[in-house]
């Protein structure tokens, strides 16, 4: 029987404020176990949570840029559980009132544009971290991570194949890296994501049972365990048998899913409103100043770039797919007003090296000026594109001026007629058989004998002044 | 002055007397223990003493003070500390086995206030576990003794401070009251007890019971004590979101009209109903005439769903109770039970262990209330409940400024006399309790004896941060009445 997919995503994203939720705690990632905590996130009795307003800010901006209505009342909720990771025994969070409700972001997905609607988005604090002790029988306990801020995201079960849940986890986090609330480091913790998913015949309405996956940090993650339990679940219901509503690990090592707990396991988390807290008024001023202060997302953005700058689609997806990328190019093109050779550039030989030393285009070596310098070089007749190709990583290594790259190497172009010429002649020479192919009118053989000069210049013959001479002393 | 009797002053008297250079910090210090060690064996106030940590910091004061005086209001001011309120290298209890060893890294708020004016703290008080009882007799480490009859119990939770206060065993002393935890211990000894407004005190550091319902307050001898204690610990406070951004008057100003003149009293004859011991229903009615002939305006209010709150309460209050006592779980501080198979083991024995009977009902209660299925039928009934209260305390106070009622149906109880039965304990607190629903402030203050010779006292309500109205009102009355010259004899 043919089967339509139903997938629906939770993510959790770490907010990038300075200090915890509750507290004024650090949140830096990998400190010592338990040297960021204070009385309050270690929940000593007594002590009382005070919310961070970076980090309301920080959710408004996230709603905004989705789309969404920011609540104007907001409320938080104790979420009720024992864990050793979770101090007082309750997460605050958010429940009946979360901070963002209807949104929708649109990703590309097999060609075409596709509107994901986000449920909700809330605040909430994040929980520590249980060390087991492998052959010590002992579990420690660290806190350092215990109220840490996050967004959790929610969407309607919009989403029916890994490859578009794939599209939707990187436009969301590319969004949240633009508007700068959070880091996406997926292997921190830092964008957490958790699909749920379900099966039914194609045409029903009604939807099927729903199994949600854990365990999975990164992109590829994502797209093996949303296709293993795709396969697994069509599976089951060929052969008849039963999909159970249950929680289910990703073993990545194995490359399978195994239930991690059952609808009759789940808790009853017993949420009601946080008496610590007063309810939160958002004002709708607040609202509309950070409205007019999010940036130029990287949907519009691309658009923009297809229309002002005429780079194909193609170009302007991945010059926007980081905001410091697509900074870096704006840049450029201001200096050097040519956007087509600047995205080349760009996505080819900068893209490289960043992508190679692991640095973001904002911290490039080699800044804009710099990149405009090497491509004027080429335009003056200095060096050749090819020269300038090659000098690059140098460039990018050495964080030098290129025309100072060019110099100490000697690269400047040849352009001298009575140099090229007795290196035409030599060229000539040693190839008697292609000179009289082309004499024969094989066009093509010019090619190779321009090459062959070319060689002979070690890359610094001008290749438009070689192609004339060599024209005339072939014709004479 | 000889200092045998220093300890009979009240707050504002001991005040004069260090100022003036009357008396030295050391030799309140010394004093105090001088009675302490006298009474104590008799009543139990105390779980902690402090009297090395006291010693010290009164010497360090006379040696900072020789040759000029310039002093806080507090300063050397010798008081006791309910042990649920946390305080910076002294364990704090909250009289239970859970946090027997418990030595907070910080003080609470209202703490830090009072040492920022260099207070001395004479010790922790006792309670009941966790401030859930109407007696003491839920203290973990044994009940204290009403000084007026070492038979009877001294009323909860905040029992142990009510005992040092009326006992002298400290100059004034502070409580927390969640639902009359304050104001009916105060009322049992025969002592003030004000319960501020929801807000005006910061909780921060305060061991939560029911947070929506928690608020620290004095206990002290007289209603100007009242007043200077409330004013050193009152005030917003960043780190308690729900404390309120209101200025604090100087309260000792309220104090200075001695009438009651053009201020309207409503009384509610719901608080005047069956289950009112006939002894204290005369005292507080005797009470009401006092008033009148101040110059009260007395009006006769309705207050229709009274009878709800000791319910509501105890939804509400369990409700919270269950998820703030959620972080003892013998992982971080606190107890934790030895030998545990594995952690749900751990969690089972350190909670089995560690909570007396009367926490787990009040666990198991707020558990139940919350749960899927049940949540609308009562805590979200309750909260329903909680605003119909607080809507008929606002429009009442259109009419009145203040509302008299009794603090308590009876005078202090045997011990034994209700520690079986749990309902009858709980209605206890019957007339206490509606003002922290509404979060209004309320005072009890001494209005009489029984013919057994027991405390009783009676209650004034007023609107929310109007605090002034009720100690103009309560220091009026006493200043006409002279309840306060009789003291317990203590045997």
């Amino acid at each position: 029987m043919a089967y339509e997919v139903v997938i629906g995503v939770e993510v959790h994203a770490q907010l990038r404020t300075q200090s915890k939720l509750f507290c004024a705690c650090g949140t830096t990632f990998g400190l010592t176990a338990n040297s960021q905590t204070c009385p309050v996130c270690l929940g000593l009795p007594g002590t009382l949570p005070v919310i961070n307003e970076k980090a309301v800010e920080m959710a408004v901006r996230a709603g905004l840029a989705m789309n969404g209505t920011i609540g104007v009342r907001n409320r938080f909720a104790r979420k009720n559980y024992f864990y050793p990771d979770l101090p007082k025994g309750y997460q605050i969070s958010q429940y009946e009132a979360p901070i963002c409700e209807h949104g929708w972001i649109e990703i590309a997905a097999g060609g075409s544009r596709k509107r994901v609607r986000i449920r909700r988005a809330h605040l909430e604090e994040d929980a520590g971290k249980n060390l087991h002790e492998a052959g010590s029988g002992m579990s420690l306990v660290d806190l350092n991570r215990a109220g840490t801020p996050l967004l959790e995201i929610v969407t309607e079960p919009d989403l029916s194949s890994s490859e578009e849940v794939v599209a939707y986890l990187k436009s969301l986090r590319d969004l949240l890296m633009y508007l700068d609330v959070c880091d996406g480091n997926m292997e921190e913790g830092s964008f957490r994501c958790e699909p749920n998913l379900s099966l039914r015949p194609a045409g029903q309405t009604t939807f099927g049972t729903k199994v949600e996956l854990k365990n999975i940090n990164s992109f590829k993650f994502v797209k093996d365990a949303v296709d293993y339990e795709i396969k697994r679940q069509t599976k089951v219901l060929n052969e008849g048998g039963k999909i159970y509503q249950e929680t289910r690990l990703w073993n990545h090592e194995r490359g399978e899913t195994a239930v991690m707990r059952s609808k009759e396991e789940a808790h009853d988390y017993r949420y009601f409103p946080d008496p610590d807290l007063v309810p939160m008024e958002i004002s709708s001023e607040w609202i509309e100043q950070l409205r007019e202060g999010l940036p130029e997302l990287a949907s519009t953005k691309q658009q923009r770039f297809i229309t002002e700058y005429g780079v194909p689609e193609y170009d302007a997806g991945i010059l926007t797919s980081s905001k410091a990328l697509a900074v870096y190019f704006e840049a450029c093109v201001t200096l050097y007003p040519q956007p087509k050779t600047v995205s080349n550039w760009v996505m080819g030989e900068l893209l490289r090296e960043l992508n190679n030393s692991g640095t973001e285009a904002d911290a490039s070596p080699v800044t804009p000026e710099r990149l405009v310098e090497l491509l004027t070089l080429v335009d003056q007749g200095v060096i050749s594109l090819k020269v300038a190709r090659d000098i690059f990583p140098d460039v990018y290594a050495s964080g030098k001026a290129p025309a100072q790259i060019v110099q100490e190497k000697g690269l400047t172009q040849v352009s001298d007629e009575g140099a090229l010429a007795t290196m035409i002649d030599e060229v000539l020479k040693k190839n008697p058989a292609q000179v009289g192919q082309f004499k024969e009118g094989k066009q093509q053989v010019l090619g190779f004998l321009v090459g062959q000069v070319m060689k002979a210049s070690g890359g610094k013959a001008n290749p438009g002044k070689v192609n004339e001479l060599l024209k005339k002393a072939l014709a004479g | 002055m000889s200092l045998t009797l220093l300890h009979k002053l009240t707050l504002s008297e001991l005040q004069r007397k260090f100022t003036a250079g009357d008396v030295t910090a050391t030799e309140i210090v010394r004093a105090y223990f001088l009675r302490v060690a006298q009474v104590e064996p008799k009543v139990n106030a105390y779980l902690t003493q402090c009297k090395d940590a006291a010693l010290a910091q009164a010497e360090r004061l006379d040696q900072a003070l020789k040759g000029w005086r310039k002093t806080t209001p507090m300063m050397a001011m010798p008081l006791a500390v309910k042990d649920n309120i946390c305080t910076e290298g002294v364990r704090t209890t909250c009289a239970s086995r859970m946090l027997d060893t418990f030595v907070p890294p910080y003080d609470a708020t209202v703490v830090a206030k009072l040492r920022a004016q260099s207070y001395l703290l004479l010790g922790k008080t006792n309670l009941d576990e966790f401030a859930m009882g109407s007696s003491t007799e839920n203290s973990a480490f044994g009940a204290s003794r009403n000084p007026w009859n070492i038979q009877t119990v001294p009323g909860g939770s905040s029992g142990g401070s009510a005992v040092a206060v009326a006992a002298d065993e400290c100059v004034a002393a502070l409580g927390s009251d969640t639902g009359g935890s304050i104001r009916q211990p105060a009322a049992f000894c025969g002592v003030v007890g004000l319960k501020p407004t929801y807000g005006r005190v910061s909780r921060y550091g305060l061991v939560a019971f029911a947070s929506s319902l928690d608020q620290i307050g004095p206990i002290t001898k007289d209603v100007t004590d009242a007043a200077l204690l409330l004013g050193a610990i009152a005030g917003h406070d960043p780190r308690d979101s729900t404390s309120a951004n209101v200025p604090v008057p100087d309260y000792l100003k309220a104090l200075k009209r001695k009438d009651l003149k053009r201020l309207k009293v409503g009384v509610p004859a719901e608080y005047f109903a069956d289950g009112l011991d006939p002894e204290v229903d005369q005292a507080v009615r005797t009470a009401i005439e006092g008033l009148r002939e101040l110059g009260a305006d007395i009006r006769e209010i309705k207050l229709p769903t009274t009878d709800a709150a000791v319910a509501t309460y105890y939804v509400i209050a369990t409700a919270e109770a269950s998820s703030n006592l959620a972080r003892y779980d013998g992982v971080k501080f606190g107890l934790r039970a030895a030998e545990s198979k594995d952690l749900l083991d751990m969690y089972l024995k350190t909670r089995a262990e560690g909570f007396g009977p009367e926490v787990k009902r009040r666990i198991m209660l707020g558990t139940y209330v919350l749960s899927a299925g049940y949540y609308d039928a009562y805590y979200g009934k309750a909260q329903a409940v909680r605003t119909l209260i607080r809507q008929e305390f606002e429009a009442a106070f259109q009419t009145v400024d203040l509302i008299v009622t009794p603090v308590t149906p009876t005078t202090a109880f045997k011990f034994g006399e209700k520690a079986q039965d749990p309902l009858q304990m709980y209605l206890s607190d019957i007339y206490t309790i509606s003002a922290n629903l509404a979060g209004l402030p309320a005072i009890a203050l001494p209005c009489g004896f029984s013919k057994a010779g027991l405390p009783i006292g009676f209650q004034l309500i007023g609107r929310p941060f109007e605090e002034e109205t009720l100690l103009r009102g309560a220091h009026a009355y006493e200043q006409a009445t002279n309840w306060r010259a009789k003291r317990p004899a203590i045997r």
